[in-house]
């Protein structure tokens, strides 16, 4: 605080709303990093390592092609992460994301093939008590193809009840999330294995449902829109600065919002130039980072968000400043059920089908893995809606890399589980700086 | 205490199943000055507040505001007076900058449902100004880098931002050491200076002397006696809190 121009000493407060140097946000920044207090550096560094272990052990990792393989494989994860950060930021889990994704893929794709029998569950259960199926399968009630604007709606508002059911059954009765999750997690898969049926894949047809995670704009739209976005992101930092002068409030120095628009540029720029080195911008590159925009904006500058906040730190709190702690929760789960659906649909498109083995595999560990990595706390309170991106790009990053190298599973199990434990290990080391310093 | 007080219980009970929590109670608070709620354990001192805040409505008695009768059966009502409660455990959520603990629940908005965060951090700046909290490094730090002191400053600066007139402070002091005591026993001065009621709940005689204009003891749930601070002495406080003089002994077969 040393550029204090005419703030009058007897305040401190005052004197900190004078305009700090760019050398004083310099400095702070050192002290924090040294706090432990290290924000996105560690995924930076992890990153690097990882790119440079998988570059020198096959050279086709840091290509144009596997980059823009790498954007689409990890949009599923990207998603349903998004999600979970919602939860974790509760301090709660939702173990159910890897098979209500399915659930919404499987609808998807049923309702566009058409014939989708309402009553399927009906005959399934009354079959169990011994009566024909055949009587009531000869009404032959079949649903006609919906096109992809019906049907992917009603795939995410499937999902989204999914998760107000979650969310109701676990606040009513007040039971733990995970326990009920986990309950989710078995029931949803059954209704997975019995909506795909016997065939044990439906395959998908529709080209736009496809195109989700098959689509990639011209070299030109993809410089447009890329333009856009950073021009976007500009525009909302310099109307922030505007609105503090306006209530003489301190603001981030200009030169330094000048030079975070430009890291911006140049990180978009280089991944727009190497995507037009083989297929182009992929579409569900642009979709994630929609995503990423409005949740972080309903996470940062909503009441809702900050309700979310509030709830995870201290929920007595929260209740006592008049929070319907009970709602934002149900709230929460349905927005993790629904990224959760969304993710659904992402895999579907990228494998052009939907098999009984579904939301199966390591799909919930790894979302959640790619939260935490991300930096987003498993105690409530703490983290932010890019950490989903930037674990899920850690997370993804791995996988594929180890895909390159042609690891057996075991192998690639043990060496995801490393991550994970490396990643919450520099979380623990850090947090414990953090709170030694007291920036908590 | 020739004026009007601002708040004035006549007379209030309160019983929880067999037990008899207070029994005809009377209190005042008046504006501009801090009135001291002591007495033992079990006294009765946290169901007198709670009953203030609508927490546990009284069974019987009267409360007059400002002179007019009024009935306090929710903390929602005790609000809409202007009544405000901080609680020893505060109930600030650690997480959270100072700003968005002070209008937790309350938090302004503009266009999209945008949080006004520009106006909310202002108004949080002015209102710690006119407590002279001046500790403070910045107002966007999280709550739990803050020392006990700045936290207790944070809870009162957060009860009294919504042009409330009565403040009750639970035991502020309780878990502070002897600068942060200091802090905080200039801030109760000052709200009583800035024109609000202030009922001050302590365990500590030294603390309640230095801060308190009068002393509202009470023993086994019923008025012993009020004390001028300057008329008495911390001697008389405890007589008064251990052995003072009770218009019914509960247990007793009344004559």
């Amino acid at each position: 605080m040393s550029t204090t121009k005419s703030a009058p000493a007897e305040n401190a407060l005052l004197a900190s709303q004078a305009q700090l140097s760019v050398g004083d946000y310099a400095s702070n920044y050192f002290r924090r990093v040294r706090a432990g207090d290290l924000g996105a550096l560690p995924i930076v560094v992890g990153l690097v390592i990882i790119a440079t272990i998988f570059q020198t052990q096959n050279e086709n990792f840091l290509t144009a092609r596997n980059f823009v393989n790498l954007i689409v494989q990890m949009a599923g994860i990207t998603t349903i992460a998004i999600g979970l950060v919602y939860v974790l930021l509760l301090g709660e889990i939702d173990l159910s994301v890897g098979y209500v994704s399915a659930v919404a893929g499987v609808t998807m794709t049923l309702l566009l093939k058409g014939g989708l029998h309402p009553l399927s569950f009906v005959i399934w259960i009354l079959g169990l008590f011994g009566i024909d199926p055949a009587t009531l399968e000869s009404l032959n009630f079949q649903l006609p193809p919906l096109p992809w604007f019906g049907a992917i709606p009603l795939a995410l508002l499937v999902a989204a009840l999914i998760g107000i059911l979650h969310g109701s059954i676990i606040t009513r009765f007040q039971l733990p999330a995970f326990i009920v999750t986990l309950a989710g997690l078995r029931a949803w898969n059954g209704v997975v294995l019995i909506l795909v049926g016997e065939g044990g894949t439906i395959v998908l047809q529709d080209k736009v449902a496809i195109g989700i995670a098959n689509t990639y704009l011209p070299a030109v739209w993809g410089w447009i829109v890329t333009a856009l976005m950073v021009l976007l992101y500009a525009l909302a930092q310099f109307a922030q600065i505007r609105t503090r002068r306006r209530s003489n409030l301190a603001h981030t120095p200009i030169f330094l919002v000048l030079l975070q628009v430009l890291f911006l540029a140049v990180v978009a720029a280089a991944a727009v130039y190497i995507t037009t080195q083989d297929r182009g911008v992929p579409v569900i590159g642009l979709i994630l980072i929609i995503l990423l925009a409005g949740f972080t904006y309903l996470a940062t500058s909503t009441r809702f968000g900050r309700y979310v906040y509030a709830v995870g730190g201290n929920r007595e709190a929260a209740r006592r400043a008049g929070i319907q702690v009970d709602r934002i929760r149900v709230y929460v789960f349905m927005i993790s059920s629904l990224m959760a659906g969304c993710g659904g649909l992402i895999l579907a498109a990228r494998l052009r089908s939907v098999a009984t083995d579904a939301g199966g595999g390591n799909l919930v560990l790894n979302s959640i893995a790619a939260a935490v990595i991300g930096g987003t706390s498993l105690f409530g309170g703490s983290g932010r809606v890019v950490s989903a991106l930037l674990g899920a790009l850690v997370v993804a990053s791995v996988e594929n890399g180890m895909g390159l190298l042609g690891l057996s599973s075991g192998v690639k199990f043990i060496i995801t589980g490393l991550v994970l434990l490396v990643a919450v290990l520099v979380d623990a080391i850090s947090r414990r700086g953090r709170a030694q310093s007291g920036i908590a | 205490m020739a004026d009007q007080p601002l708040l004035e219980l006549r007379g209030v009970s309160k019983s929880f199943g067999a037990v008899q929590a207070i029994s005809t109670v009377n209190f005042t608070a008046h504006t501009g000055q801090v009135m001291a709620l002591v007495g033992d354990n079990g006294a009765g001192k946290s169901t007198l507040i709670k009953g203030i805040a609508g927490i546990y409505p009284f069974d019987e008695g009267e409360i007059y505001f400002d002179g007019k009768p009024v009935t306090i059966r929710s903390p929602r009502d005790s609000a809409a007076l202007g009544i405000e409660v901080v609680y020893q455990d505060l109930a600030l959520a650690n997480n959270l900058d100072v700003v968005a603990n002070m209008f937790l629940g309350r938090e302004r908005t503009g266009g999209l449902g945008r949080l006004d965060e520009a106006g909310m951090e202002r108004a949080a700046i002015e209102t710690l100004n006119s407590l002279s909290v001046t500790t403070l490094r910045s107002v966007r730090l999280p709550v739990a880098s803050l020392s006990g002191g700045q936290r207790q400053a944070i809870a009162v600066a957060k009860a009294v931002m919504w042009n409330s007139k009565l403040v009750i402070l639970d035991e502020p002091t309780a878990a502070l050491g002897v600068a942060q005591t200091r802090q905080v026993l200039d801030l109760v001065k000052r709200l009583a200076h800035n024109g609000l009621a202030v009922v001050l709940i302590s365990h500590n005689l030294h603390d309640i002397f230095e801060v308190a204009d009068h002393i509202a003891v009470l023993r086994l749930g019923q008025n012993v006696g009020v004390y001028a601070t300057a008329q008495t002495t911390q001697q008389d406080i405890v007589l008064a809190m251990t052995a003072g003089r009770l218009t019914h002994v509960p247990g007793m077969v009344e004559a």
